[in-house]
Parts: structure tokens; sequence; C-alpha cells
């Protein structure tokens, strides 16, 4: 049986696979089981009992959120899919290996969430700078387009659907998805007030469903195989396997497809084979700039949601940032904190004047005049843009790796303001 | 009096090309109305100009009969919708968290010492803008850059000046 799914066709030392070959490996079994009568009620059961979640950083179960996508006759007849390609998270680097990898694989979890939640529109929203994953994904909508997999009357089920990709220009605010929605309408990208959410009123106003891309990946895998398969797959409470990413100064850093449920030691030691020669290790982002810092006594916590959650942080987007024992701490956190700092959007107060306050403390910090009160100013943030006191997610996303920071590396600091430079500078 | 504002406002902007406006066309059957063409349109102006002038975002504006103040709004926000002039080769470099701790500000040093700019700049003889980029999604192979469309990883001192005079003798 196959072990994994996600990454069974991709070899990057080639062009991905075309349609014949692809269809060759089980691709698109789904289409056709749905071409024998599988029920778009069917496919919404098998995905809610698969246990999937979502990719994207939140975790939500997908079945749960597509079942919220009002149905019947009474509901407004367009509907729309949009797949999350926005990936711009610092540290993360999975949906560009599939859509590059693995194209079609996207278009069919597509034709499968669109066929389920009756949209017959969808639009793949792809950061502008992933100009090869354009390539890929083109060639591959053309080729799904001449097979009949998309368009009219998809394999003479009555079910039409059109793919539409687009490209962004570039803000990090885009991946949030309502302010993905006011993207893709040609409005500036601020987020929305939820309620309504999406699912009810998104796109135009129309029932929309926002997934991530490796979310819409899973999706051909456990129509092909089932969900006792998928079930079986993950080693702990998590079904299904996952992108995993190392990044940092390791030996081997890469993604690789592995079960949910191995542990961090695995990922960090056996993939990316440890630290370089002569470095240790600090502490880790679990899953990309918005997570809590991990530190090495939790290297055997299993990579899955809940276990990740109780050691504090968040298994998130799954790419891991190594900091090592030679690199300076506050610096990383500063580099983060320019990044939130320069993508807000500017909507809310605590997150506009907020990140951009932190910011400039950590240059001070950079440039040896870092003080106590400093320290005492960016305790105070974290309270400022914590969870509920901001618009949207990002602000709380920035004092993840700053609370976490300023707790885990609190001597750091303190050698920046006694010794009135950065120690790790010499 | 304001409306004459307005229609000399108008008057100042440009035509667009037969490519352009086929190109504008095309994208605006892919969406139910124009204000989501805006944003595609500025990029199909600067794929073809290099960036966006006044005169083209009041063009395209007027095409699409969109609020000129709104398009602006849109073409701001975004970090790649170029609204000054930019070089021959656009590039944008990484600075984010994994290439950072990859040393990218090394890389960054050489490459402003060599080009003699810092972000945001252009080169005298306009062949090199330099523009810093949030997480290029290619971290394992930190530090990492784009040349125009073209992605360059393992950045080393050694590997970035083959690269740039690859880029000087292709657009001499
Ligand atoms: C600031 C911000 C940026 C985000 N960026 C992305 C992104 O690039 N890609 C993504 O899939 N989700 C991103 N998300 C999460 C999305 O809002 C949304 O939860 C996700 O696309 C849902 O997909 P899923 O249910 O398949 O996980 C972001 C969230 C926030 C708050
Ligand atoms: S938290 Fe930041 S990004 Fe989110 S709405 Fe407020 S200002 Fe915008
Ligand atoms: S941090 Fe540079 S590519 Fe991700």
């Amino acid at each position: 049986m196959v072990s994994n799914p996600l990454t069974k066709n991709i070899d990057m030392s080639r062009s991905p696979l075309e349609i014949a070959a692809y269809e060759a490996n089980d691709g698109y079994q789904s289409v056709h089981k749905i071409a024998a009568g599988l029920g778009s009620n069917d496919v919404l059961e098998t995905i809610k009992g698969s246990g999937l979640k979502g990719r994207g950083g939140a975790g939500f179960p997908t079945g749960l959120k597509w079942s919220f996508v009002p149905q019947g006759e009474n509901s407004p007849q367009q509907k729309y899919l949009v797949v999350n390609a926005d990936e711009m998270e610092p540290g993360t680097f999975k949906d560009r290996l599939l859509m590059e990898g693995d194209p079609h694989l996207l278009l069919e979890g597509m034709v499968i969430a669109a066929y389920s939640i009756g949209a017959s529109k969808a639009y793949i929203f792809l950061r502008g700078e992933y100009t090869t994953s354009v390539r890929t994904l083109k060639n591959a909508i053309a080729e799904a387009y001449d097979k009949g997999y998309l368009g009219k009357n998809i394999l003479n089920t009555g079910f039409d659907l059109d793919i539409i990709l687009h490209t962004s220009a570039g803000r990090y605010i885009c991946g949030e998805e309502t302010a993905l929605l006011n993207a893709l309408e040609g409005k500036r990208a601020n987020p929305r007030a939820k309620p309504p959410f999406p699912q009810v009123s998104g796109l135009w106003g129309k029932p929309t469903i926002v997934n991530n891309v490796e979310t819409i990946c899973n999706l051909p895998g456990i129509l092909t195989y089932g969900i006792d398969w998928y079930k079986g797959l993950g080693q702990g409470a998590d079904a299904g396997t996952k992108l995993f990413g190392v990044s940092g100064r390791v030996k081997n850093p890469g993604c690789w497809e592995m079960p949910l449920g191995v542990s961090i030691r695995e990922l960090l030691e056996e993939k990316a084979g440890g630290l370089q020669d002569g470095l240790g290790l600090k502490a880790f982002l679990p899953g990309g700039g918005s997570t809590d810092f991990m530190l090495p006594e939790h290297l055997d916590i299993a990579l899955d949601y809940d276990e990740i959650a109780k050691a504090g942080s968040r298994l998130a987007t799954g790419t891991m940032i190594v900091l090592d024992d030679q690199t300076c701490p506050v610096g990383m956190v500063g580099n983060l904190m320019k990044f939130f700092a320069h993508e807000s959007c500017g909507f809310c107060t605590p997150c506009r004047d907020g990140l951009p306050w932190v910011d400039t403390i950590f240059r001070e910090f950079e440039e040896g005049r870092g003080s106590e009160k400093d320290l005492q100013i960016l305790r105070e943030h974290v309270d400022y843009m914590g969870p509920g006191r901001t618009f949207c997610a990002l602000a709380p996303g920035a004092t993840a790796p700053l609370g976490s920071g300023l707790k885990y590396f609190e001597d750091d600091f303190k050698a920046h303001i006694k010794q009135q430079r950065c120690p790790y500078k010499h | 009096m304001s409306t004459q504002v307005i229609a000399s406002t108008k008057n100042r902007a440009r035509q667009l090309t037969e490519d352009e406006i086929a190109e504008i066309e095309h994208e605006k059957t892919l969406y139910p109305d124009t204000q989501a063409v805006g944003l595609e349109a500025l990029k199909i102006v600067q794929k073809y100009q290099g960036w966006v002038s006044d005169e083209s975002l009041l063009a395209i504006a007027n095409y699409l009969d969109l609020s000129a103040a709104d398009l602006e709004g849109v073409a701001t926000f975004f970090n790649l919708v170029y609204r000054q002039p930019v070089g021959k080769n656009v590039i944008l470099f990484c600075n984010s968290v994994s290439c950072w701790i990859c040393r990218c500000d090394d890389i960054k040093d050489h490459i402003s010492k060599k080009l003699d700019i810092d972000f945001g700049q252009t080169t005298q003889d306009d062949e090199f803008t330099f523009i810093p980029v949030p997480c290029l999604g290619d971290c394992d192979n930190a530090p990492v850059m784009m040349v125009g469309d073209d992605l360059h990883r393992n950045l080393t001192p050694e590997k970035v000046d083959e690269i740039i005079t690859q880029y000087r003798n292709k657009t001499a």
C-alpha cells in the first residue's frame, strides 16, 4: 500500500509527471469514482471520517469546514473553492514542493473539493514569486482540460469546474483567508470581520471554502485508498502524513513526507542529519515564524497537533526553523519582528503601531543600546498584541516567537543590556 | 472646477498598447467584475513597461472604469507592484529568518558593495534594482534570491559574482 501519498510522484531532479504518467499511478481515480456514482455527500462524509485537519496552520477539520457551506435549492447556486497557495510564512517551503513536484495532485484534489461543496469555479491564489509553480500549474491545468477532468460536464457527470490561476503580488496578509478574498476581488487586502464566515458569505458574497494546498493534496489519496488506509498512516492521534521541513544550520536541510506522530528528534536527527559540525541546538520553531520556540528538552515530543500544543507551541505548517548555539537568539526574534512589522496591513492599532515599536527596540538591542525598560516594553507588547486583542491573527502570530523568546532567552537579552553590544558578534 | 481637475488628470493617462489590452481582456473573462482585474492589469502593464507610472495607472483606471484612488490603494499595497522605475533586472533578496540564520547578511553586504547600491536603489547603469523580499519558500537552500523570474540558491559571494556577470552579459 502507498505510504507517501503526497510525494509518491515527486522527483525534483526531473519535471513533474505528465497527465498520462500521473493517471498510470492511480491518478484521477477519485474523479472516475465520482463518475461511477459517488455522490457529493458521500465525498463529504468520507473526508469527515478521515479525520483530515487543515494544513494551512490552524489545523481545522476539513470535512467540518465544508459542512458549513449551505446546500440545497435555497442556497446560492454559485459557490467557490479557493486554494490558498500564498505560502509566505517565514521558514515555510512545503506548498511549493507540491505545486512544482506534482501539480496534478493539487488539481485532482480541487476537483474533489469543488464537487463536494458544489463549486463550479475555483481559484488558485498563488504567490507571485513562485514563477516555476505558475509554469507547472498552467501546463497541468491545460492537460486536465484536454482530458476532460476540468471544464464542462466532467466525465459525463453533469458537473462543471473551471480552475483559474491567480498570481498575487507579495503581501503576507493575503494568506489570511478573509484578506485573501478581498485581494481576489481586487481590493486592498485587509482582513474582513467574522462572522459571516467565508463558508457562508465569502468571495463576492457567495459561499466559499478556502483550503491550503497541502490540505487539498491529501484528498485524492483518501478517496482512492479509503479512510482506514488514511488513518493507518498516522502514528499518533492524527490521521495521515504531513510534509515536514527543516531549515537553519543543519547538515541536510530539506522537506520530507512523514507520518503525523513521529518524534521531532526523528525529523531533526535522522532526516536533517542534526546540526552542522561544531554547532549545538539552542532552540527551534516547530512550524514557521508564527510559532512559539521549543527547546532541546522537547525533542522526543511527537509531531502531532495536540502534543505540540501541550508543549506550548503549534505544529502549524510543520516546517521547523533551527536556531543553533552560535546564532544570536535576540537577532533571530528581531528578524521575525521586522518581517511582521513590514507585513502588518495597518488596519488595527495594536499591530500597526505595536510591531514597528517592537522592531525599533530590537534594533536598539542589536546596536548595543538595549535597556531593562525596553525589555519591559517588549513584554507588555506580547500582551497588547495577543490573541483577541487584534483584528486578525497576524499580530498574535508575531507574539508567539516574541513571548517565548523573551521567556527562554532572558539571559541573552540581559547579556545584550549588560555588555551594550551583541555578544554573538565577534 | 473640480470636474476640470478630474478631466485633466484623465488626460494624463497614456495609451495602453494592443498587447496590454489583449491580456487585460483575457483576464476580464476570468472574473465577474472589473475591480478584480485591477491588480492583474497592473501586473500586465508592469510586465511590458517595467514599472507602473502614474500615466499607466490612470490608463488602467480609465480602461476598467475603476476609481484611480482605489487602484492606487491596491498598487501601493503590494510589494511587487513597482510605482517607481526599476533597473533591467530586479534582485529580490530574501532576508527572512532561515536565510538570516544562514548568514544572508554577509551576502547582502557583498552585493551592496559590488553594485554600490543599498536596498531600494538602482545601479547607475540601470542594470540592477536591489529589493529585500520575505521568505521565498526555499529555506532549505538558504541563502536565496531571485533575479527577474529566476531563483538562485545556496548563495556564496563567488556564486553571486557569477550570477551578476551572467545577467550583465544577457542584457548587454
Ligand atoms: C497572517 C496570516 C497568514 C496566513 N498565510 C497562509 C498561507 O500563506 N497559506 C495558507 O494556507 N494559510 C495561511 N493562513 C491561514 C489561513 O487563514 C487559513 O486558515 C487556511 O488557508 C485554511 O486552510 P486549511 O483549513 O486547509 O488549513 C494565514 C493566516 C494568517 C493569520
Ligand atoms: S492584526 Fe495586523 S495584519 Fe491583522 S488586521 Fe490588524 S493590522 Fe492588519
Ligand atoms: S527564509 Fe529565505 S527562503 Fe525562506
